[in-house]
């Protein structure tokens, strides 16, 4: 079956002479001119006449729901905006949001921005040691954040010097400390005209952090010009228009909420629906019913959770509106792209791409035959390539290597946040390296293996071995720790964590369980392990390393490989 | 309450909940949709249950429409006491 729709262009019809300008283009924006997300998202679309058309519509778990028009986001932005600015905060500061998905969230974002401060959201199940590892690196200088999660802020705040607001959005009649102010949106005098501030194309934008192998997370750096490449990959990809009600499943504290939960769909005028709340099959797909959504932006380990629920609760509903279904975060099994079809009609276009690339870079396009598995083929303006390891050269088709991509495109990320030594190591032989393994086919779609390192990517997230194990090591209990991804029929992966004791402790099942909760509550769940195995000693080198790979071939049946420089236990 | 649903919500609350989160939560909040509780977080609970309660809950019924209250977590374990009692 070949899911062609004849009313989009096709791949080579999109590459035709192709030039990322013809977005600036169609944004009406002049080199040379500033260029401030906030404002492309909301003042643009509303002097285009659609300042009446519905942005948001958002609903919580009770099923309450508030709806805001281009126009509500415009003034509301400008109202936050202002209200940072007369906290003092400035441009260049780091502002982060940190919150669940709550409208605040999303018009926060935007309010940031047009006073020209450096978003930078974090996923709201963070506990404190993830929390502060990022603020301290970003040395940011205000959180704005909901009264649930002002415990968590304040037990870290006396280690955050340059953290000199805490802004509560649901404050309340709740009692604040000294360098906490409440910021009730609805009561705040609307501000309808505020000078967003006249960011250029490469003035630094949004902060998002990413795990790596080694070391802290890393803060990737984005700028105003991003807007350019999120405009047109949420137009072409995700085939966008004016008339669509759109769903993106992901929450801001990720690129992807961030991207194409707000700047995407908004830079294009399109209205989007939000759900905060957690999953719930029934109720997801009495939310597309309800809304009639049109364009659904999921993710496989969502996709696979509906699947477990069966096609019959899919007939129940009446989901007759949907007219395209991408996915993002880890590879799309076949399974799924099948599965889609079946009950949905159509099937879920996999997309590929990063938090350091800031887009969608490579893609299943609609308007192009899908090939169930594959990851697809570059977006035009990406010149990418599967490379050799050693040597960072191209390869030919069918060779297992690197994805690489070559540097140049709007939304790449412009730096990690001071760490110029992390930032020059992702580059070899002019080539961005993404740290996935990959081949390409002779028709020039791409798919993925794995990883080329040892972060664990588990339901779409990347998780950093590293922070995990420095967890495991706070509990009293713990004398050496190894972190690995374990396979997962839902989440792709999940967390292992190996664990060796100190004299005196002794495995058992309320140990295990304990350990569990430290990790969860240090870092987040998604870093809690969801095994944890009590060996007598961990695989290292003579220098004393630990070797994950040895226990990561383990748990996927791989073969170990050359085991002849370990230790001898 | 009976003992069962008071020890699960005695534990959800420990854990689950921030010292100083004012939320109340009882017998039939949302856990999962309500956001309490995520998916990843439901493999601990589940340990726990498990543990307390000496049963082994199959992976295909511990889904997030079981977990989604303390009132229907306490429905599958006394179905998977029930099932293991002997005839």
């Amino acid at each position: 079956m070949a899911d062609v729709c004849a009313t989009v262009p096709t791949y080579e019809e999109r590459l035709s002479g192709f030039d990322w300008s013809l977005a600036e283009r169609e944004l009406g924006h002049r080199p040379g001119e500033p260029m401030n997300i906030g404002w492309y998202c909301t003042d643009r679309i509303c002097a285009s006449g659609h300042g009446s058309r519905a942005a948001l519509i958002w609903e919580d778990s009770h099923g309450a729901g508030r709806s805001y028009t281009f126009d509500d986001l415009r003034v509301l932005s400008n109202t936050i905006a202002r209200y940072l600015a007369r906290l003092g905060l400035e441009p260049g500061d780091r502002i982060c949001l940190f919150m669940d998905r709550v409208p605040e969230l999303y018009i926060g974002f935007l309010g940031i921005l047009k006073m020209g401060g450096i978003a930078q959201p974090l996923f709201s199940a963070f506990g404190e040691d993830s929390l502060w590892t990022r603020l301290d690196d970003a040395g940011t200088a205000a959180i704005i954040t909901q009264r649930k999660h002002l415990p968590k802020v304040r037990r870290i705040r006396d280690r955050l010097p340059g953290l000199s607001r805490v802004v509560v959005v649901d404050a309340g009649a709740s009692a604040l400390q000294p360098g906490e102010m409440a910021l009730a949106l609805d009561d705040e005098p609307r501000v309808d005209r505020f000078e967003a501030h006249p960011t250029g194309s490469e003035t630094p934008s949004v902060l998002h952090y990413t795990s790596g192998t080694t070391g802290r997370p890393k803060g990737a750096q984005h700028v105003h010009g991003s807007l350019v490449a999120q405009y047109l990959t949420a137009k072409w990809v995700l085939d966008l228009r004016p008339d669509d009600i759109y769903w993106c499943n992901a929450d801001p504290g990720w690129v992807t909420g961030t991207s194409y939960g707000i700047i995407g769909p908004w830079a294009n005028g399109v209205t989007q629906v939000v759900l905060d709340a957690g999953f719930n099959a029934a109720q997801w797909y009495g939310f597309l019913q309800r809304h009639r959504v049109t364009v659904w932006y999921s993710a496989p380990t969502a996709i696979r959770l509906l699947m477990r629920e069966g096609a019959d609760l899919v007939r129940r509903f009446d989901l007759g509106a949907l007219r395209h279904l991408a996915s993002v975060g880890e590879p799309l099994n076949p399974e799924a792209v099948i599965w889609s079809r079946e009950v949905f009609g159509r099937p879920f276009h996999d997309t590929f791409w990063q938090t350091e690339t800031g887009c969608i870079v490579i893609t299943n396009f609609p308007g192009m035959p899908i090939k169930a598995g594959s990851m697809g083929r570059p977006f035009p303006g990406i010149t990418a390539a599967v490379v050799d390891p050693r040597t960072a050269e191209p390869l030919p088709p069918g060779r297992v290597g690197l994805i690489a991509l070559r540097p140049g495109w709007p939304s790449m990320m412009r730096a990690y946040w001071r760490n110029p030594d992390g930032y020059a190591a992702k580059f070899r032989n002019g080539w961005y390296l993404c740290g996935d393994r990959a081949s390409v086919d002779a028709d020039g779609y791409f798919w993925f293996v794995g990883r080329d390192d040892d972060v664990i990517n588990t339901g779409g997230h990347l998780v950093g071995p590293f922070e995990i194990e420095s967890a495991l090591l706070e509990h009293r209990a713990v004398a050496e720790s190894a972190a690995v991804a374990k396979p997962d029929p839902v989440n792709m992966e999940v967390v292992k964590a190996f664990v060796t004791l100190k004299p005196g402790f002794e495995p058992s099942d309320d140990l295990e369980l304990e350990i569990m909760n430290v990790v969860r509550r240090k870092l987040s769940p998604l870093a809690m392990p969801q095994a944890i195995e009590f060996v007598q000693a961990l695989p290292k080198t003579r220098s004393g390393k630990i070797v994950r790979r040895v226990l990561r071939a383990k748990e996927w049946g791989e073969p170990i490989g050359d085991i002849s420089t370990l230790m001898d236990e | 309450m009976d003992d069962l649903k008071r020890v699960i919500l005695d534990y959800v609350k420990r854990e689950y909940l921030e010292d100083g989160d004012d939320r109340i939560v009882a017998e039939d909040t949302p856990l999962i949709t309500g956001g309490i509780v995520d998916s990843f977080s439901m493999v601990s609970l589940k340990r726990f249950l498990e543990k307390k309660c000496a049963i082994q809950i199959p992976d295909d019924q511990a889904t997030p429409a079981a977990f989604d209250t303390v009132n229907e977590i306490a429905a599958l374990v006394e179905r998977i006491r029930g099932r293991r009692a002997p005839a």
